[in-house]
């Protein structure tokens, strides 16, 4: 573990986050999502933000998209800060809506590609294409999104995300709403595109089997507010770790650890 | 196939494992009968409707015996088909429809910047919303001799309040659209970058789109009735009038089959539009798109 840390360590990293805290507003209260999260992701990570509901995940990649300020810390890319949305960072979503129901599986990628000003009509069309067939949905190139099954949706989001060729891809929870064989077999595509291409991922869940078997690098965060309970290495399998646990067991029991010393609080 | 005892257990089930047939299913698929077809076709149901309730009239009116208070339907569609032959009901429904056509494209374009200025600001937003609840329930009717001091006698008037008939039930459909279009759809508009002006087109239109529909359904048919009544009020403006002029005219010299041949006209062409061009836009967009079935 060690070693592979100081390796990593004299690479610049892709990502930094520095001591973000976020809070929004709701009608009544102001919420504080995270506290002082610091982590660095590198060039082909799957670095994956695990944690209970209410950890601040999601609000946390929203504020990596650009869609949210913090109030405290930065965010950079390329060492660049981040402000606003923009097309080096593409969002995959959770919600099956994020297809325009308006424009074909094809015409949803190229929309994508053309839209951000990345590529002229063309060239976007013959990349979409690439990407539409990387998912395994040539044949439904010129269908519209309301006759495809949840998974097939998803899939064309991950095409669309790809196809953008981004710095980094934010997924988040993109498999949460689908049947558990389909969720299973759609991680086994993610990391099959992840040997292909060795895109860097940033990827949000709550599920620990998940984590494990996508993830290079996982956070823990802990909930309310969010802040950072460990950072573990993962190898797509359930490795031992250091402390002679299989590695799901062990992020349970440094979740669970925290919900007793809470509660005795 | 294997079967296991526990002991000090009630005998257990036996597991089986059996292979899948791959023919001799029966049926799968078959095509529906003729008359399922014919009964799956909405222009025919809709025509039998139309024929039930002109039996309906015809039965009603032969009953009655009186063509003064109401005459039959046949009579009806032979004054109908005279006023087309003479060129009456022709000239009056044209005159009509221009003036329809006019205050219901200016009445669009000035909900368009409406709800433009209302989804970029919250002022807008709070102005839009405030002037929509007070004038959306003034019926135009109210404003057009409001409209014949500042305007005078001609289109002017009428094309006034044709604007008030539509701007309201547009600009109120079309913001409620907006408002309701998913945060998802937005930041995936956001997240590639999109300008502006491509938000709005790409965006938010499309996927306000069944909002919007409906807000210009209302307003044609919102239109449509105020200039009948504008014209039945006012009689006729530059030289010809519409049909609303033409029902009127009509009822003063009792010539009841040619009023109602009027209303029918008035009928016919909301059935036309409904079904013809606002059906046609909502099958080629919403009704393909998946956003309503």
């Amino acid at each position: 573990m060690n070693a592979s840390v100081s390796s990593a360590s004299t690479q610049a990293p892709l990502l930094s986050v520095q001591g973000v805290t976020l809070r929004y507003r709701t009608k009544e209260h102001l919420v504080t999502a995270t506290y002082r999260v610091s982590f660095d992701v590198l060039k082909s990570d799957r670095y994956v933000i695990l944690g209970p509901s209410g950890c601040g995940k999601s609000t946390l990649l929203k504020a990596v998209g650009g869609f949210l300020n913090p109030v405290e810390g930065q965010i950079k890319l390329n060492n660049v800060e981040i402000h606003k949305p923009g097309p080096d960072r593409v969002m995959v979503f959770q919600e099956f809506d994020q297809l325009l129901p308006w424009k074909t599986v094809k015409q949803n990628v190229v929309f994508a590609l053309t839209a951000s000003g990345k590529l002229g009509r063309k060239e976007a069309e013959e990349r979409a294409m690439h990407y539409i067939d990387k998912v395994n949905l040539t044949g439904f190139a010129d269908s519209l999104p309301h006759t495809l099954s949840g998974g097939m949706k998803q899939r064309v989001a991950i095409a669309r995300g790809m196809a953008m060729e981004p710095e980094i891809l934010l997924m988040d929870e993109p498999f949460a709403a689908l049947d558990a064989l389909t969720r299973g077999k759609m991680q086994e595509e993610l990391l099959q595109l992840w040997e292909d291409t060795k895109f860097t991922v940033l990827f949000v869940t709550h599920s620990i089997p998940e984590a494990v078997r996508i993830g290079s690098r996982i956070l823990l965060l802990s909930p309310h507010p969010g802040q950072v309970r460990a950072e573990l290495n993962c190898h797509g399998i359930d490795t031992v770790s250091p402390t002679g646990q299989p590695l799901a067991k062990h992020i349970e029991e440094l979740l669970f650890h925290d919900h007793e010393r809470i509660a005795h609080a | 196939m294997r079967e296991h005892t526990i002991e000090g257990a009630q005998s257990v089930r036996p597991e089986r494992i059996s292979e899948i047939e791959l023919t001799g299913f029966g049926v799968i698929e078959k095509p529906l009968s003729t008359t399922e077809r014919l009964m799956n076709n909405g222009l025919l149901r809709k025509t039998l409707v139309l024929m039930f309730l002109a039996g309906i009239w015809e039965i009603y009116a032969v009953w009655l015996n009186n063509p003064l208070l109401f005459p039959t339907f046949s009579a009806t569609v032979e004054a109908f088909f005279a006023g087309l032959i003479s060129g009456k009901i022709i000239l009056a429904t044209w005159s009509s429809i221009t003036v329809l056509l006019q205050g219901y494209a200016v009445g669009l374009a000035i909900a368009a910047l409406f709800t433009a200025f209302a989804s970029a600001t919250r002022i807008g937003s709070d102005i839009l919303e405030t002037l929509t609840s007070m004038f959306n329930p003034l019926p135009s009717i109210a404003l057009l001799p409001l409209a014949m001091i500042w305007f005078g006698l001609g289109e002017g008037s009428i094309i006034f309040v044709l604007i008030h008939a539509v701007l309201w039930a547009v600009a109120l459909n079309t913001h409620a659209g907006f408002k309701a279009v998913s945060p998802t759809w937005r930041m995936v508009g956001k997240n590639y970058g999109l300008s502006n002006i491509a938000y709005v087109t790409k965006i938010l239109i499309p996927g306000a789109f069944p909002s919007i529909l409906t807000g210009m359904k209302i307003g044609w048919a919102f239109a449509w009735r105020t200039l009948i009544a504008a014209e039945l009020v006012f009689g006729a403006s530059s030289g010809s009038g519409g049909l609303g002029w033409y029902i009127f005219q009509n009822k003063n010299m009792l010539d009841i089959p040619n009023v109602f041949a009027g209303l029918l006209t008035v009928i016919i062409f909301g059935l036309l539009v409904e079904n013809l061009i606002f059906k046609t836009v909502e099958k080629k967009t919403i009704n393909r798109w998946g956003m309503q079935s």
